[in-house]
């Protein structure tokens, strides 16, 4: 600690110890704990304290019962761990009676302020730091703190309940890892103090079938078995592991879900899943005795394993697929679904659930979807994938929701009945159906997704969240649409889709809810990014009108709307596939070409999104050297950074300066690797004499630009131009590029010289820096908090 | 408790409740779907429709071809309109005390009903429902009687004509009857219904008799009838001024939901608490497209009124001149600006277009609360007003005079009458169905649009349906019947099944607890309950000298000797005729024929015999070999020496034993030691 901050501390001590002296905010207290950790992270702990007196004074303050105030309480609870931490200075606090005193039954936790939630948070987060080495067990073991930390589990605070939990996993942790070699006895009697008691507590609470006191137990462990891997972990499961196959025999279930998490994390810990411990036994058990909604989140653990018994993961899969095997079977005439692995068929329990509720038929649905939606990309997912009956399951829930489908049986019909308009499931089901879309399917199954894709962009009584994953599912097949063999378009299917699609987005273009029109702008703009080179597509689109609406949208009321439609028409436009046809409003007038109409958004457009949209399509028009902007790139590049300069939105001028790196590399050659924001297209442009190119650069005002923002108040924007100025420095500079530019007469030399004078590297490190790095010293803390007190009360005002 | 169904259309209903004495019509809907069997009436001299070939049989058999005209493929009746009435037979309509009206649309066969029955009662509804029921009236009787029709066909509902097209054979077109060949009707008029009960419209006259015997009354108003009952026009939500009716007596009550809704347009919320603890609950006017939500709907009348006018097409609207129109127009005020629209004319035309958007700004206190507020800026209720005033939306009442002079395309308009047989719709039908730049689109559920459209088929203008109806879904439904928990429900038959078209959604039904009993057209219900009590007032002389006896805590009872009498509906306990003072001679002894004597009052016994105890009595008074069984009513106390039973039941004690009146009355007064006497 450097001797200023050793002058300053006894003053703030004194300020924190007095009662009368409130402290003025919580992150004061909190930066100075930080800074003590890096302190004692740095060196002696016992020193410290040896050569700031007035730290243990502070310390024994706490148990002067005078009603310090909950935060300072808390605040030295847990600066007496940090300080703890190291066995020096456990030893020699413990010799000053403090650590009993602090956190035995004469500190704060037999005192009134002990009801204060942040005063036993701090009791717990002191132990936390405290119990770092073998000599804290002994003490801990001893003052009944286990006891307290017991109770502290069900804290009414969540916070403190959590960190308890913590805590006795820690300390479960540091007693076992203990000094002996090998793993420990099985025997209880020859563990550590602490273990006993720890274990012997959750052996109690398992045994005490109570919910809350089952699910603590199981949460401990839970966290244990997460965290800790000594060989210990074994042993302790083995010993616990009849008691959890006791809770399996419980009716109902007490804590089901904790149950699962437990499992999952045994299954999990390196040390037991290799060695057979009975676990899959159990394993097997629970997915039989659980619900079909508590069984899901355990099956889809189960099938993320890396290595299982392969009949534990067949009975897993199952479990999983049981919900859409009971929708299969609800909506077909035959006996069993076809292609669903053996022994998966709807059984009664799960059909009970779907059949139970409203609630629990969409939750058990959407959860069973959303569980095959995250297993169906990973390496480890059964294998084979049973891809044609998936797809015909989410079909059929489609049909269901949307009452087109024909139910076969009575369960069918109550099944409809209960899904009919649930948007939830749609949703759901609509994800899933777009994530199947990485493989295809039997074609009679693809004819049918595409089929209730299209009932579902048609229909106008899809909700607009419902038509948005409508649009994103159907973007995915139609992406994953097989090109004709032998021809580079697209293969008839598709084309015969697309021509139905069409008039679809074009009515939804027409929506009157914003939220229908953005979307389908949305999807307009990924599919012409896609397929903007298709014949077919092109052809379709072209006669289709939608460009047109596209076009008519930059001018609608809503700014979102605005924003999606300046991004697809400026891709559009990319593709060639812009409308050429004048609308009918403009019959007869000069239509204006689309650059112009994006400069007008740019230049007068009231919200942000838009003009960043805007600039976005500038920019990729400039790297794609769109035929409009090669007309004449410099008037082109100078329009648009003097509309950007002006914007009020940082966003569009960090954009501007996207646009003049995109302008420098094309005029001065590619920028270097180290320059983050590289041109995507190797484009190699042979760099034309350098003045001639520093000359273009001043023609589009481009130095003005990066130089005034610079020092523009939005930091981003300051760093993207420093990066600029320094890929400009760089190409200019070197390999005498500098002498052939000094050799010609009306070079802008003077920018040159300011680069060259200009601290750029600097200015860099200086706004990589956190915009309160100046004033985040040590001392400048110290100054603060004994500046605030005293003053407190006359200065109220946010100093922001 | 009688219903009594004269109308079988779920949403155009006509019930008579027979409840306590009153007799009640709730609703007289007209069912205007018959209209469809006729040709449309042209504002214009339409030489195709002039010009159509009569009807003849395949042997060409040509009797009804003056009559019956062939158009497109269809058959059609050339005559003017006819209307659907509501049985008048099944029940003497002039014994109806009340008509209660529920919104404007249930109200239009009320002259029928006023004028022709010898009705004589009174007819409740609120103020907006009888302003705007009159002008839907009036447009009604304007469209017809403007296009003054020679003929009048009868013929061919002829009772033997329409019998025999009821009877089918091989492909229906003829069948022997008593060896004559008899002419049979083509499909869709030998299908049609009631046809005995159709006709022609009313005139201007009529309704104005009509409206006059309504009397206007406010939400929440209770109205008393003969004291017998309270009726209660309660807010629905769907129409301005729309209610449901409360009839109520003080042990009974009965809850009329006709059109409700529940989705925020413009009306006043539905009061849905004041619906709760009824006895019975009918259920009528519920939506009539269950599967369409109103508001995809309407996103789909803009969608494609907007496409079509782009293209330089024109839309037509066929509508009521009051509703839905109000909730289009706002929609289109906040959408025209967004989808480019703002230069194009909105045309509405109706003989009381002018008087509907006025109207519309004047209730402000049936209105839903946003609009309400809005009253008090003050701004105008509705939008169509600024709409009007930038001209975007102009009215007109005919196609004749102004408009013609006005009209600019492409334009949308909107107009009536939704049958597209009569009314200025008729006239754009005609001018704009050959071209498929143009687009109609429906949105008033009350007709299938494809048979609206069959007289003007082959149609090359593009056909939308949006069909936009605000009231109860029947998910809506099962949410307000688990809120408000009728004892019983009683709907139309449609309502409890799914619809024929989609018999797999089960959810398209009235789902509750115990099953909701249906009706359907010429059906009388007798309604599920039994009135078990009745409300009698006691005169406070008697009041007074009435001695009553607690015979539990808080439970007093006292006898009464009173007459009953009862007038008005109104029972009153009086204090019986004093006995005539004793006089002498024969006179004495005639009085006292007159009054008959007065039996001696036994006590009145109340409790209950504890079957232990009396048990120890019993053997206490020397019964030794006393047996107890129980029964499912109670207990047999055995005496087997003296071969006596004593049954001991809840309501009844009987001592049964051989001849020996002593031992019973032994038995009788140990009996009686455990009972309360007064």
């Amino acid at each position: 600690m450097d001797p200023e901050c050793s002058q300053l501390l006894p003053a703030l001590c004194a300020v924190l110890a007095d009662p009368r002296q409130p402290v003025a905010d919580d992150t004061c207290l909190e930066k100075l704990l930080d800074w003590f950790k890096t302190i004692t992270e740095a060196g002696s702990s016992l020193q410290l304290l040896q050569e700031n007196p007035c730290l243990v004074e502070l310390l024994c303050h706490v148990l002067k019962p005078q009603g310090l105030s909950a935060r300072v309480l808390s605040f030295s609870l847990r600066l007496a761990g940090v300080f703890a931490a190291q066995e020096s200075c456990f030893q020699y606090l413990q010799q000053a009676e403090l650590l009993p005193g602090l956190f035995g039954e004469a500190g704060p936790l037999g005192q009134a302020a002990w009801s204060a939630p942040t005063v036993r948070s701090g009791w717990i987060q002191g132990l936390r730091s405290l119990a770092q080495h073998p000599s804290a067990l002994p003490f801990l073991a001893d003052c009944g703190t286990l006891d307290t930390i017991f109770s502290l589990q069900g804290d009414s605070s969540l916070f403190v309940a959590s960190a308890a939990g913590q805590l006795l996993v820690h300390i479960l942790g540091l007693s076992l890892q203990g000094p002996a070699e090998g793993p420990p006895s099985p025997q209880a009697c020859d563990w550590p103090v602490c273990a006993q008691k720890i274990v012997g507590h959750i052996e109690g609470s398992l045994r005490s079938m109570a919910t809350p006191q089952v699910t603590q137990a199981l949460n401990v462990l839970t966290t244990t078995f997460g965290h800790c891997h000594g060989p210990w972990m074994q042993v302790l499961w083995e010993r616990l592991s009849p008691l959890v196959a006791c809770l399996l025999q419980e009716d109902p279930l007490p804590a089901a879900h904790s149950l699962v998490d437990l499992l999952l994390s045994v299954a999990r810990s390196p040390v037991l899943s290799s060695s057979d411990c009975g676990l899959w036994e159990t394993l097997a058990q629970t997915l039989r005795r659980l619900s079909p909604a508590q069984a899901g989140p355990l099956a889809l653990g189960i099938l993320k394993l890396q290595d299982c018994p392969q009949a534990l993961r067949a009975q897993a899969f199952g479990v999983l697929l049981q919900p859409l095997a009971c929708v299969l079977t609800a909506a077909d005439q035959a006996p069993g679904p076809p292609g669903l692995p053996e022994g998966t068929t709807g059984d009664s329990v799960t059909v009970d659930t779907l059949l139970s509720s409203k609630s629990a038929c969409a939750g058990l649905l959407c959860q069973t979807l959303a569980h095959l939606e995250l297993l169906q990309p990973l390496p480890q997912r059964p294998s084979p994938w049973p891809q044609a009956p998936l797809l015909g399951a989410a079909v059929t829930i489609l049909r269901f929701c949307n009452g087109s489908a024909a139910p076969a049986s009575d369960v069918g019909g109550r099944l409809c009945a209960i899904l009919a308009g649930c948007v939830r499931v749609q949703r759901a089901a609509l994800d899933f159906l777009g994530a199947l879309a990485q493989e295809t399917g039997p074609q009679e199954l693809v004819t049918q997704v595409s089929a209730v894709l299209l009932e579902y962009l048609r229909s106008p009584d899809s909700s607009p969240t419902v038509l948005k994953k409508a649009f994103q599912a159907t973007l995915r097949w139609l992406l994953s649409s097989p090109r004709a063999p032998g021809c580079c378009d697209l293969d008839p299917d598709t084309q015969l889709f697309l021509r139905e699609l069409l008039p679809v987005l074009r009515k939804r273009l027409c929506s009157p809810c914003w939220e229908v029109r953005d979307s389908g702008l949305e999807f307009l703009t990924q599919v012409t990014r896609h397929w903007g080179g298709q014949a077919g597509f092109r052809h379709a689109l072209l006669a289709s009108e939608v460009p047109e609406l596209a076009e008519q949208l930059l001018r609608d009321p809503e700014s979102y709307v605005r924003a999606s439609a300046v991004t697809a028409v400026g891709q559009l436009s990319s593709q060639g596939l812009h409308a050429t046809a004048a609308s009918p409003e403009q019959l007869g007038g000069q239509k204006e070409s689309l650059l112009a109409e994006l400069l007008h958004v740019l230049s007068t457009d009231s919200e942000g999104f838009p003009r960043r949209a805007a600039m976005q399509v500038f920019t990729e028009w400039l790297r794609d050297r769109h035929a409009d902007v090669a007309e004449d790139t410099e008037r082109f590049v100078a329009r648009v950074l003097q509309a950007a300069s002006r914007d009020l939105d940082w966003e569009v001028r960090a954009q501007g300066l996207e646009l003049a790196l995109v302008f420098l590399a094309q005029t001065l050659g590619q920028p270097s690797a180290r320059c983050p924001y590289a041109v995507a297209a190797p484009q190699a442009t042979p760099p034309g004499p350098l003045a001639q190119a520093l000359r273009a650069l001043s023609r589009v005002r481009l130095f003005e630009f990066a130089f005034r923002a610079l020092f523009d108040c939005d930091r981003p924007v300051a760093q993207k131009s420093c990066d600029l100025l320094l890929f400009l420095r760089a190409q200019a500079t070197p390999s005498g590029g500098l002498q052939e530019a000094e050799g010609s007469p009306d070079v802008p030399e003077a920018v040159l010289a300011v680069l060259r004078s200009l601290d750029l590297e600097g200015l860099r490190g200086a706004l990589a820096e956190s915009s309160d790095h100046v004033e985040k010293s040590p001392q400048s803390l110290l100054q603060d908090m004994l500046a605030t007190v005293g003053v407190r009360g006359e200065n109220q005002a946010d100093c922001y | 408790m009688k219903l009594y169904c004269l109308s079988g259309h779920p949403t155009l209903p006509c019930n008579v409740l027979k409840f306590k004495s009153t007799t009640i019509m709730l609703d007289c809907g007209l069912d205007m779907t018959s209209t469809l069997n006729f040709l449309p009436l042209p504002l214009v001299q339409s030489p195709r429709l002039s010009n159509l070939p009569g009807w003849s049989l395949k042997d060409g058999n040509a009797f009804l071809d003056k009559e019956l005209k062939e158009c497109s493929g269809h058959v059609f009746v050339d005559s003017v309109p006819e209307f659907c009435l509501p049985e008048t037979e099944l029940i003497d309509l002039s014994t109806v005390d009340v008509i209660l009206i529920s919104n404007y649309h249930c109200m239009m066969a009320l002259p029928y009903i006023t004028e022709h029955t010898g009705f004589t009662g009174t007819v409740y509804a609120t103020e907006p429902t009888v302003q705007i029921g009159r002008l839907l009236m009036e447009e009604l009787v304007n469209f017809i009687e403007r296009v003054p029709k020679a003929q009048s066909a009868s013929l061919w509902k002829n009772k033997d004509i329409q019998r025999n097209s009821g009877c089918s054979m091989e492909d229906g077109w003829e069948c022997r009857d008593g060896g004559r060949k008899t002419r049979l009707l083509p499909s869709p008029l030998k299908d049609a219904v009631e046809v005995s009960t159709w006709r022609r419209c009313y005139t201007m006259q009529e309704v104005n008799s009509a409206l006059s015997k309504i009397q206007l009354v406010g939400y929440s108003q209770k109205i008393e009838l003969f004291g017998a009952v309270q009726v209660t026009p309660l807010s629905s939500g769907y129409a301005l001024g729309s209610s449901n009716w409360i009839i109520q007596s003080h042990y009974e009550k009965v809850s009329y939901v006709s059109g409700s809704s529940l989705l925020t347009t413009h009306p006043q919320p539905m009061d849905q608490a004041s619906l709760k603890n009824s006895d019975v609950l009918v259920l009528t006017g519920l939506t009539q497209i269950p599967t369409a939500n109103p508001d995809g709907m309407v996103g789909e009348f803009c969608s494609n009124l907007a496409l079509t006018v782009r293209n330089g097409g024109n839309v037509l609207v066929p509508c009521y001149p009051s509703g839905v129109i109000y909730d289009l127009l706002e929609c289109l005020y906040q959408y025209i600006d967004s989808a480019g629209l703002s230069n194009i004319p909105f045309y509405f035309i109706s003989p009381v277009a002018n008087s509907s958007l006025e109207f519309s700004q004047i209730f402000a206190e049936w209105l839903c609360h946003n609009k309400q507020t809005k009253v008090y800026l003050p701004e105008p209720p509705f939008p169509h007003a600024e709409l009007i005033q930038t001209n975007k939306l102009r009215h007109y009442p005919s196609i004749h005079g102004d408009f013609s002079n006005d009209f600019r395309q492409p334009c949308v308009v909107f107009t009536g009458h939704p049958s597209l047989r009569f009314g200025d719709v008729v006239h754009f039908m005609e001018l704009w169905g050959k071209s498929s730049l143009n687009t109609v689109i429906f949105t008033e559920p009350d007709f299938s649009y494809l048979e609206a459209l069959a007289p003007y088929q082959p149609l090359a203008m593009k056909c939308i349906y949006c069909p936009i109806d605000t009231r109860l879904n029947f998910i809506q439904v099962s949410k307000l019947l688990k809120e408000v928990q009728p004892l019983h429900v009683v709907c139309p038959e449609q309502y409890t099944q799914p619809p024929p078209a989609q018999s797999h959604r089960m959810d398209l039904m009235i789902d509750c607890q115990p099953p909701a009993m249906s009706y359907r057209r010429a059906e009388v219900l007798a309604l599920p309950f039994k009135r078990l009590f009745e409300k009698i007032e006691i005169m406070p002389e008697l009041a007074d000298s009435l001695v009553p006896m607690e015979i539990k805590p808080g439970i007093s009872l006292a006898t009464v000797s009173a007459v009953l009498h009862t007038k008005d509906n109104k029972h009153v306990l009086q204090p019986p005729p004093r006995p005539a003072p004793p006089t002498s001679g024969k006179k004495r002894k005639r009085a006292s024929e007159d009054i008959p004597d007065c039996k001696v009052l036994k006590p009145l016994l109340s409790g209950s015999i504890p079957v232990e105890q009396f048990v120890q009595t019993l053997e206490k008074h020397g019964f030794s070999d006393v047996k107890v069984e129980d029964t499912a009513k109670g207990h047999i106390v055995l005496l087997q020496e003296a071969e006596t039973l004593i049954q001991i039941e809840e309501d009844s004690t009987h001592i049964i034993c051989d001849n020996d009146e002593m031992l019973r009355v032994r038995l009788r007064d140990l009996v009686l030691k455990f009972l309360q006497k007064f």
